[in-house]
């Protein structure tokens, strides 16, 4: 065969992985029972394509041949191997025995494979960091290496973290499986916890140099509109209109060299206008189902930030309204603070002061940099600057982002003078 | 009267041990069960998996919670045992949130390890 075409055939292949060697994965571990055995299998599978297809062709049906392969590829070891055990061989045996005809696989069933896939990554008996770290590692296909960068870990750490999950699912059982209809709300509330995680890392990083870290911003908006096209629940919808709100600013919340740049000083043409016509589209999609949640809400509030032309035109009663809605699904002292500052735009900083310092009284935001920065901003509007001067060395020290550092250095700065 | 041993020891030191040390611990373990079968003593008894396969359940507000390892509270203390068979995780979660003292403290499942003369995992 000539080499033109050899190389043509490696593009095809590559290609054919970046788009489906996650849902051949996925249906791979349901069939084998085991993470660390299906990883192998989709290798082997692949480098079963790159020897095979420059001869053969390319299969009609790429993912059932990649699926049909890797499973022949595993149980064919797991024979080789099975003297030294006989449990796997009775698993080889049984896995042999089953209808081996995968042109027949339903296209349905290897999406409801992805489902299971990111439901088991999820499963709130594994760690909070392991749930985030296996979905980016199975669900997404980042390396090892991607997730400990974009987490500022030690590589080994991550890897150690994704080898007792796996470990753990494997020995605990942990089922491959949709949850049924009375758990489902419960554990996607977990999933969309995760998928939510993964985009706030990377759309204000904790800490580190840089603001943001978009790549995993991407990443988490890939993941949610996948759970969106997977199962149209309406907070998967939410999530999904609130992510893509938020990135709609990206350009916008920073300047050139790194400086934090708040919602109202922000240039609001560098907004991106597709991502927020189509968070907008989901937001509304997910209301009107009358079955919505938390993230419906928070992103009909980005909605309303959106709409308006400038900061002036902002319609804080609307807003001051959907924070009211949201406290009373789910109470939290976050919350309350950003409800105090929307008052505060709508009634002046006095109210908003008072609202903050009830919720600092309570203790509950004690140590919430934005909380004291909040209410420095509310003093120094109201003239009172040794006051502001106060909140803002307490919110400074409460903060390991540069970038927002800087931000609050610049206003004590500004105070001084 | 019948008693319940509960075993203890530090993780992190079986951990060290070489290979050799754990089958051998193990395999004592297995001859000790045989000889306190005989002496009829024996009612039953497992070796657990490590402490990172621990899923903990509360119910609050008949709400279940699921996490990940063994968080009993430390002011809490061990009050019974249920030894039982389900599916998976997911199906002894199920059972486990229905123990009635779930409301009050909490339930830790933690799968039970065959025990075997060599090749121990950890």
């Amino acid at each position: 065969m000539p080499q033109q075409d050899t190389q043509q055939i490696r593009d095809t292949v590559d290609a054919i992985y970046r788009a489906e060697s996650r849902r051949v994965l996925a249906t791979l571990i349901r069939l084998l029972g085991d993470f660390d055995l299906a990883e192998e299998a989709l290798h082997e599978a692949f480098r079963a394509a790159i020897k095979q297809w420059p001869d053969d062709g390319v299969p009609a049906n790429p993912r059932a041949w990649l699926v049909s392969t890797g499973r022949f590829k595993a149980v064919d070891e797991m024979r080789r191997t099975a003297r030294f055990d006989p449990l796997d061989d009775a698993v080889a045996e049984r896995l042999a025995g089953e209808a081996g005809d995968m042109s027949t696989l339903m296209d349905d069933e290897l999406e409801d494979d992805r489902l299971r896939l990111i439901f088991t990554c999820c499963h709130p008996a594994l760690p909070s960091d392991a749930q985030v770290a296996l979905t980016l590692r199975e669900v997404c296909g980042l390396t090892t290496e991607e997730i400990a960068r974009a987490f500022l870990t030690a590589a080994p750490t991550l890897a150690q973290r994704i080898v007792r999950a796996k470990n753990k699912i494997k020995v605990a059982r942990i089922p491959y499986e949709v949850p049924e209809r009375d758990a489902l709300a419960q554990r996607l509330d977990n999933v969309l916890r995760v998928i939510y995680l993964v985009f706030n890392e990377g759309y204000s990083a904790s800490s580190g140099a840089s603001l943001t870290r978009s790549d995993l911003s991407e990443e988490a908006i890939r993941l949610g509109r996948l759970l969106v096209e997977l199962l149209p629940e309406p907070e998967a919808m939410g999530l999904l209109a609130l992510m893509l709100l938020q990135e709609s600013r990206r350009a916008a919340r920073a300047s050139p060299d790194g400086e934090l740049i708040l919602l109202d000083a922000q240039d609001r043409s560098l907004w991106n206008r597709a991502m927020i016509a189509e968070g907008t589209q989901l937001m509304t999609r997910a209301l009107m189902s009358r079955r919505f949640g938390p993230y419906t809400l928070q992103a009909a509030i980005a909605c309303v930030h959106a709409e308006a032309s400038e900061p002036g035109a902002t319609d804080w009663a609307e807003i001051v309204g959907l924070y009211d809605l949201l406290l009373r699904i789910e109470p939290s002292p976050v919350v309350e603070l950003n409800r105090a500052v929307a008052v505060a735009m709508r009634d002046g900083p006095a109210a908003g002061l008072g609202l903050i310092d009830a919720l600092l009284a309570r203790g509950d935001l004690a140590d919430y940099h934005l909380a004291h920065a909040a209410r420095a901003d509310f003093c120094r509007r109201l003239g009172r600057t040794g006051e502001a001067r106060e909140a803002y060395e307490r919110a400074l020290a409460l903060t390991q982002v540069e970038p927002e550092r800087r931000f609050l250095q610049g206003r004590l700065n500004e105070l001084a003078h | 009267m019948k008693y319940l041993c509960l075993v203890y020891y530090q993780e992190s030191e079986i951990g060290q041990m070489s290979a050799d040390a754990w089958d051998t611990l193990n395999s004592e373990c297995l001859a000790y069960g045989e000889t306190i079968a005989k002496s009829g003593h024996r009612l039953g008894g497992e070796a657990l998996e490590p402490t990172h396969t621990a899923t903990t359940v509360r119910v609050r507000n008949g709400r279940v919670s699921t996490t990940d390892g063994p968080f009993a509270e430390t002011k809490e203390q061990l009050a019974g045992f249920y030894f039982i068979e389900a599916e998976n995780l997911d199906d002894a979660i199920e059972v486990a949130a229905g123990i009635p003292p779930a409301r009050l403290g909490s339930i830790e499942i933690r799968p039970v390890r065959q025990l075997s003369r060599s090749g121990n995992t950890r």
